[in-house]
């Protein structure tokens, strides 16, 4: 893409003087080339790839056989990918909700007493914990006989509840073990974004007398809206990732009812009883098309951004 | 500063306050700590349905001995930081270079490179996993920790370069144009002047990666299988099969394998939260 | 099906024979093989992981040049990582199961044929009842290292206590029932949450209903699986869970998660394979707590038949070191190794191997005079050993849900026969 913009080039190409001339232009090539190209190799196209297996049938093994749009065919029929469709749909919206969670806590933490300093990273600290652990956590804590959910539930009079075994709530209990890092994630970033907030134009904002909802709505969410961004941008990402927790939790079960369209993508490919890498790739693309239009709006806000001096 | 702060408050609701926030602190804590709790416990107490009562003895020691000495977890623990430490290395290195060339020159494409690592980072991983899966064993790396490596490595270049380009676009640039006006070649800018001020991008940046990778469990379970190179987030479910019902080794186990990076956090907590939260405030 | 054997019973009688001069195979070729021979294994609960690294051990003691490493796997994980490895990296032994169930593996190549194993005198005398079991095309994909008796595991103190004797029949047997319910218990425990659990109960209560053909047809695809045959499986099953005789939540838990309740006494008995033994006395139950009884008749004119399913060594087509590997499978089924590694304090189940002895237990001896003289009907291996493993993953999943939702049936049914249509 350099090439285009090169000026007049005279004579004595690549000799030391070459180099030196053409310095702002090649340095850059070189500090890029490593990089640019383990991300084509490992990521760029892969994804292509992806998309072209998503036409045939393959196990992996043989030889593939085109076949079409046949896999998305019988996407459209399988009852399984329409549960995972619509669980993947529950996670997002429902994932959102560690935005305002976060937010809550921050506004909770944002005082300067002594020891908030621990207090904070204590209550964020549940991010840094891998999900596998976090799915095991939360299995226990809703296990229908000795979990700390039921035993509460107990306590207060009220029926034991198997989150993880009913298919009506399975997905929402994985849900909500999901929120708890997501929204310490949420919560450190309004915490950043709480600390940048101009005292000047809250003082102001306070002299006009406006209090509470009415303050943070009109004067602090504005200002916090990067942190909003960042905070929206990570959870739809993670919303979209959810795998582990489904592996761990209840690995699909029961009866299929938790799976989302990740979850669902991996047992089809890498199954016991064959792989169908065409199917497979054909459930990611869809996830991929979902994530498109996510990706599509992230980048036009950055690019809107860069745009601004 | 918003909400109000609590010194202007009645002396009331300061007290409310301060005895609220441990109380918030220990519901928020519960799930992993009823885990902590389980850890120190004898397996006979779940046995005898004892589980939330005091315990009948202490086995803090014998549980979490079993975890290391009569358990594949060392191996798996070895095999995280062999996995995770040269993944940061790589993308980190990788990430100041493109970083630097995306953020210090102009040139036509620029943005585009950008947006492509960019996007590249969002999406989801198992548009990835057939092709990734075949690469590495044509590669004869699958089932290694070098496989996994290369991989992650690869992906979190995406990710860094963001961050590591951003960063240094936010340097002054007058040292930069000083030096070049000195006539430095620029391998020599970017090593000797630009490096340097990059120390805070670099810190944050590798204990971010290194919690990333460390809790990877998708890519471990599809690159690889098995001791020899499996680490610690798929090995615990190994882990947990041989004591399955043994809910006081799993629960050691489980803090086990979490620990490295929560420990990694707190000793590095100002770095990771610079990293997290860059770009969120304007 | 030619897989499973009805002749097993006669064959398996001579077993009890006294034991054989142990096989002189592996005493005298011991130093020649050289290399690494790699293991992967699925036997990853307590006792049979001991058994299997113990085996390995030996194994590598007899061939100094030989280095053994052995792979443990959790045993469900496994189910979804083994074609994974047999595709993209191989060991050169791997674990699997016998029937049906090799059936994938072996349409893709993935299974080494070691037909020539059996055409050794050793083994082919030794192992002939479990030869059909291995053998699919005529040919032979692996070797058995163990089979196990299935049956319910009951706790006789509170049959005792209640005045209940072991159900002949299925009357009985929901009387008990009954009785269990009003003394506040349950009358089985049962963790479904890897689905195959309540395979078990669909197969025998089909098998008792319908017989061991009906089983053989039904899951060779013969059967639509809305027939009325089925219907009148279901039906029958049906009554149990209707009187409330499985234990709550069941599909949260393994079926070791579900010990806990017989152990306590919240549940008074469990349908299990003899593999369940050993973790029930581990947690405490003793020989005068714990019996077993075969699962009653419910059609009086059905034969009785019973699971015996098989688990088994296989060589993957890509293996490096397939000398060393079927030096390996010869080691595993001989008789000495055989009557060790069933023994009660092994993997408490039966061995394969003529020559060798049963385990000197109460339960190996019952379960082994069960399989030789007490099923005249046939010995199945198991539905999801039986059925390919597609039809096996979807039908299982409808198990779940029946147990849980049994007005779903008819919904359930509807898809597991679009799925017969679509998989056979």
């Amino acid at each position: 893409m350099t090439t285009a913009t090169l000026p007049d080039t005279h004579a004595d190409e690549g000799g030391p003087g070459w180099v030196r001339r053409n310095r702002m232009r090649l340095a850059p090539l070189m500090f890029l080339a490593p990089g640019v190209l383990f991300f084509l190799v490992y990521v760029i196209f892969p994804v292509l790839e992806s998309f072209q297996i998503s036409f045939y049938r393959w196990d992996g093994l043989g030889a593939r056989e085109f076949i079409g749009l046949e896999n998305y065919r019988e996407l459209s029929t399988d009852p399984a990918f329409e549960v995972s469709l619509v669980n993947n749909l529950k996670w997002l919206l429902l994932y959102l909700l560690a935005i305002p969670g976060g937010l809550f806590i921050a506004l909770f933490l944002n005082q300067t007493v002594t020891g908030i300093r621990i207090y904070k990273s204590l209550f964020f600290f549940p991010f840094v914990i891998s999900q596998v652990v976090v799915g095991l956590v939360f299995t226990w804590f809703y296990d229908p006989t000795f979990g700390l959910l039921n035993v509460t539930l107990e306590a207060i009079g009220l029926g034991p509840v198997n989150v993880l075994g009913d298919p009506r709530l399975a997905t929402y209990g994985i849900i909500a073990a999901g929120l708890w890092p997501q929204i310490a994630y949420c919560m450190i970033l309004y915490l950043t974004g709480l600390n940048a907030v101009d005292p000047e134009q809250v003082e102001a904002a306070r002299l006009d007398g406006a209090k509470r909802w009415r303050m943070l709505w009109f004067v602090i969410l504005p200002q916090l809206r990067p942190a909003t961004f960042i905070a929206f941008v990570v959870t739809i990402i993670g919303a979209l990732r959810s795998f582990d927790l489904i592996s761990i939790m209840t690995n699909g079960g029961p009866f299929g009812s938790t799976r989302v369209l990740s979850f669902y993508m991996f047992e089809k490919a890498l199954s016991e009883y064959g792989f169908r890498m065409g199917y497979g790739a054909a459930i990611a693309v869809v996830l991929f098309m979902i994530m498109l239009l996510f990706i599509g709006y992230f980048l036009w806000s950055m690019w809107r951004q860069e745009r601004m001096p | 500063m918003f909400p109000r702060p609590i010194q202007q408050s009645s002396r009331g609701a300061q007290t409310t306050y301060q005895s609220l926030i441990p109380v918030v602190l220990l519901l928020w804590l519960a799930p992993l700590l009823a885990v902590a709790f389980f850890s120190i416990k004898p397996g006979a107490d779940f046995t005898a349905g004892n589980y939330w009562g005091m315990p009948s003895s202490f086995e803090g020691a014998e549980n979490y001995g079993k975890v290391f000495f009569e358990s594949d977890m060392p191996r798996y623990l070895l095999n995280s930081v062999l996995i995770t430490v040269p993944t940061v290395l790589g993308a980190v290195a990788l990430s100041c270079m493109t970083g630097f060339a995306l953020g210090v020159y102009k040139f036509r494409g620029n943005l585009w490179i950008f947006f492509m690592f960019v996007a590249g980072n969002f999406v989801p991983f198992q548009i990835l996993m057939v092709p990734v899966r075949d690469l590495t064993l044509e590669l004869g790396l699958y089932n290694t920790k070098m496989g996994l490596v290369l991989f992650h490595v690869a992906f979190q270049t995406g990710f860094c370069t963001l961050f590591m380009r951003n960063f240094i676009r936010a340097l002054p640039r007058e040292l930069i144009e000083a030096a070049r006006v000195e006539g430095v070649a620029e391998w020599r800018i970017f090593w000797f002047v630009v490096l340097p001020l990059m120390r805070p991008a670099i810190a944050a940046l590798s204990v971010l990666v290194f919690t990333f990778i460390w809790n990877d469990y998708f890519w471990a379970v599809v690159l690889t299988q098995g001791a020899e190179s499996q680490p610690v987030t798929a090995g615990i479910t190994s882990f947990n099969a041989q004591y399955r019902a043994s809910y006081h080794l799993m629960s050691a186990g489980s803090i086990v394998a979490a620990l490295p990076p929560v420990a990694m956090f707190f000793l590095m907590q100002r770095h990771f939260i610079a990293g997290l939260t860059l770009g969120a405030v304007k | 099906m030619q897989m499973t054997k009805r002749t097993a019973a006669a064959v398996v009688a001579i077993s009890s024979a006294v034991a054989m001069p142990a096989a002189a195979q592996e005493n005298g070729n011991g130093s020649d093989l050289s290399g690494t021979l790699t293991i992967f294994s699925d036997m990853s609960n307590p006792a049979p992981r001991a058994v299997m690294e113990d085996m390995a051990a030996r194994f590598d003691e007899m061939h100094p040049n030989l280095d053994v490493e052995v792979t443990i796997i959790d045993r469900e994980a496994y189910k979804t990582q083994i074609r994974n490895f047999l595709s993209a990296d191989p060991p050169d032994v791997a674990n699997w199961y016998a029937a049906n169930r090799m059936r994938p593996y072996v349409d893709a190549g993935l299974f080494e044929d070691v037909s020539d194993l059996w055409d050794e005198p050793e083994i082919q005398e030794n192992l002939a009842s479990t030869e059909g079991a291995l053998t699919l095309d005529g040919k032979q994909w692996g070797v058995p290292y163990t089979y196990y008796q299935w049956g319910v595991y009951y706790r006789e103190d509170i049959y005792e206590e209640l005045g209940l004797e072991e159900p002949q029949d299925w009357e009985t047997l929901k009387s008990n029932c009954q009785a269990l319910i009003d003394s506040g218990r349950k009358c089985f425990a049962i963790g479904t949450k890897f689905l195959w659990t309540a395979a078990g109960w669909f197969d025998y209560i089909n098998l008792r209903t319908h017989g061991y053909d009906f089983h053989m047809q039904l899951t060779a695809g013969e059967i639509p699986w809305t027939d009325d045959r089925v219907r009148e499986t279901f039906a029958n099953w049906r009554e149990l869970i209707n009187m409330g005789a499985y234990i709550d939540n069941h599909q949260s838990y393994s079926w070791q998660e579900a010990l806990p309740f017989m152990v306590n006494g919240d549940a008074a008995a469990y349908l299990m394979g003899n593999f369940a033994v050993a973790p029930m006395r581990e947690a405490g139950l003793t020989d005068d707590q714990l019996d077993f009884y075969q699962f009653p008749a419910i059609n009086p004119d059905v034969e009785m038949a019973e699971e015996a399913p098989t688990d088994t060594f296989h060589i993957p087509s890509g293996a490096d070191n397939k000398e060393a590997a079927r030096e390996f499978l010869r080691f595993v089924v001989s008789a000495e190794n055989q009557t060790r590694i069933n023994a009660a304090d092994g993997l408490g189940q039966l061995p394969v191997n003529s020559a060798a002895s049963v385990g000197d237990d109460e339960m190996l001896q019952e379960g082994f005079e069960l399989l030789s003289s007490g099923a005249p009907g046939g010995l199945a291996q198991f539905f999801d050993r039986d059925a390919p493993a597609e039809m096996a993953s979807v039908a299982m999943e409808g198990f779940q849900e029946f147990m849980v939702f049994p007005d779903n049936l008819d919904d359930i049914l509807q898809r597991l026969e679009q799925a017969r249509q679509r998989i056979y």
